[in-house]
């Protein structure tokens, strides 16, 4: 018997996107409310994972053709390349820096290298997660 | 700044990064791996003569004030200590060329080797308890990946139990750091002692250093915890047995050497009696193990036991000489331990067996290596000229000065239990009639496995006979383990 899916794949397409943009949204208030990189990361990963749930693996894979191992690296480069930067200005490691800026659209914006510490947080758990569930998923 | 202390951590970890890419090619992946040791070696070099000029360093990480932030701190022993291990890695790496096989190098052996060396020069360079514990996290999931790479039987069934012993360790870390964290306040290891003097140390603290023994003996394995490790050292290919045997246990060892040489120095009629009664049940213990078996492996693998339990003798004594004595095993240790599996590691390649009583007659065939066998044997047992013998001395005198004449005697009856052990190896393995060979020898692989092992037993002859050379670094070591005010000082106003 052929199951067909039509309402649980329409749903997927829409709430993939409301989940991704709330995990954009909770990734960038991390500074000043509840949230991050590590819960941004798991909330795109569950986003993704829904995705696999209504579809499967394979076109999830054509959709997103992302290696997740070399995301993990990525982040991992970015958090370090980020905690390394006052290295090169004669700072102790890790030293953060942040100004003001006033940007077009945004206005009075504060913008923090945090931020990029935490996008290399953000892209190793959604690496990691994702490594985790197609591997399972994959295994035969 | 001087950010220079943390590149032994920094440059493994980005070159660990930069292996997670192009994992098929293995030419890439073993230039950049030798590459990346060669740098940190370098490093590791200018950061101990740094240290010998100007003292101990420290840095808190992103520019806090002291006690706030996370602190490192390169004393002697921890310059010392990250120096030997990048060196043992160059070699058992090299090594593992010709040993490790394709299949593992193409899934992500040399990342896991570098993420080792991140977390075991990171746990001995923190200068915070809770850092530690985390830098420990680090250098046991690389060895939980280095453990079941490969997939073969042995390996699956040893690794759940390895993963299970540590999982639970670890979570009795994370308890231990909190009571002590809801005593004292704080995680700045310099900030605690200088607390744990304060309040002169209360029963409640004793329990914590208890715990700590608990913690860190089980990595370490000490007797009644060491229970684990034979089985789960056995497992996996020689080139990652000769790195876990070399560098693991002795990070458990540098751990318990630090919180009882920094903290828990106010009670010692307990719990450094403690830990003089569990040294030597280790010794024993080990011993027994040692000559029990007619495995290579696990002869040599028992003797990392006695190994560790001849250090925390020498680190329970808590007098100068005893401390200079332990460091100098503690490093003596990691050289020859990776030599001798290494060694072990060519004896199985040569005769495709663990059993000493199939092989035999070795030494017609392969002379040299008969002979580097024995010179690292004996300097194990610790024979004058070579590298066993100062740091034994040392603990022995050490022994005798605290008054714990028994004891010393008993360190001393100890070697001979090691000799024999591993010149059984000897004279089962090269002496007598040709015993079972390998059909399948390789001249090239035979080579590439051959000379780093001669270069590491050549350091250790070294390390032996140019103590006079050494000696200088371990006074500094000593000092910096005997008087934690040099310790503190160093952190809560050098550092700032």
């Amino acid at each position: 018997m052929k199951v067909n899916n039509v309402i649980l794949q329409f749903t997927a397409k829409i709430v993939f996107f409301i989940i991704f943009f709330f995990a954009i949204h909770i990734f960038f208030a991390g500074h000043y409310t509840p949230g991050g990189g590590f819960v941004g990361g798991l909330v795109t990963a569950s986003a993704i994972v829904l995705l696999i749930i209504a579809f499967d693996l394979n076109t999830v894979q054509r959709l997103l053709p992302i290696n997740y191992v070399y995301l993990v690296a990525i982040g991992l480069i970015l958090a370090l390349g980020t905690a390394a930067i006052s290295m090169f200005v004669d700072q102790p490691f890790f030293t953060h820096f942040f100004d003001y800026f006033y940007l077009p659209l945004f206005g009075k914006t504060s913008l923090h290298t945090a931020a990029l510490f935490d996008l290399g947080v953000y892209l190793v758990v959604v690496g990691v997660t994702m490594t985790i569930i197609q591997t399972i998923g994959d295994d035969e | 700044m001087n950010n220079f202390l943390l590149l032994p951590i920094i440059i493994p970890f980005f070159f660990a990064m930069i292996l997670m890419f192009g994992q098929k090619n293995l030419k890439y992946q073993r230039i950049t791996t030798i590459l990346g040791l060669i740098i940190s070696i370098i490093c590791a070099f200018a950061l101990l003569f740094n240290v010998k000029e100007n003292g101990p360093q420290s840095l808190t990480l992103g520019s806090w004030p002291v006690p706030f932030g996370i602190t490192m701190v390169s004393d002697m022993v921890s310059a010392l200590l990250v120096l030997t291990t990048l060196l043992i890695t160059f070699f058992i790496v090299w090594y593992g060329f010709g040993s490790i096989g394709k299949e593992r190098e193409r899934f992500f052996y040399y990342p896991g080797v570098m993420f080792i060396l991140t977390g075991v020069n990171g746990a001995f360079t923190t200068g915070d308890i809770f850092n530690l514990f985390v830098f420990f996290e680090v250098l046991l999931m690389a060895s939980y990946l280095l453990i079941v790479l490969g997939g073969e039987k042995a390996q699956l069934r040893e690794s759940i139990k390895y993963i299970l012993v540590n999982v639970i360790s670890s979570a009795l870390f994370v308890i231990t750091v909190a009571y002590l964290y809801s005593v004292v306040g704080t995680l700045n290891m310099a900030d605690i002692s200088v607390k744990i003097t304060e309040i002169n140390q209360p029963g409640i603290v004793t329990v914590i250093a208890v715990l700590f023994l608990l913690v860190f003996g089980m990595k370490a394995a000490i007797f009644p915890l060491y229970f684990w490790l034979p089985n789960a050292y056995a497992a996996p290919p020689i080139p990652v047995l000769a790195l876990f045997g070399a560098l693991l246990t002795k990070v458990g060892v540098y751990a318990i050497m630090r919180t009882y040489t920094l903290f828990f120095t106010h009670d010692l009629a307990f719990t450094h009696e403690l830990l003089l009664v569990l040294a030597i049940l280790t010794i024993i213990a080990g011993s027994i193990g040692a000559l029990a078996h007619f495995d290579v492996k696990q002869i040599i693998i028992y003797n990392i036991v006695i190994a560790v339990g001849v250090i925390l003798f020498g680190v329970a004594q808590m007098n100068e000489v005893g401390l200079e004595g332990a460091v100098f095993y503690l490093i003596h240790d990691m050289i020859i331990k990776a030599a001798l599996f290494m060694l072990i590691g060519i004896v199985i390649y040569v005769t495709g067996t663990t059993n000493l009583k199939k092989m035999g007659g070795l030494m017609k065939n392969y002379p040299s290596l008969g002979w580097f066998y024995l010179i690292a044997a004996l300097g194990l047992a610790g024979v004058p000229p070579l590298s066993g013998f100062i740091g034994k001395l040392l603990i022995i005198q050490g022994g005798f000065q605290a008054g714990n004449t028994w004891s010393s005697i008993f360190i001393l009856a100890s070697s001979i239990v090691v000799l024999l052990s591993v010149i059984r190896i000897f004279i089962y393995a090269f002496w007598g009639e040709q015993g079972q060979v390998s059909n399948n020898i390789n001249k090239t692989t035979f080579n590439i496995m051959f000379f780093p092992t001669v270069l590491l037993v050549f350091i250790s002859i070294l390390y032996g006979v140019g103590t006079e050379f050494i000696v200088p670094f371990m006074d500094d070591a000593a000092k910096v383990l005997s008087d934690p005010s040099i310790y503190t000082d160093a952190v809560l106003k050098g550092g700032n």
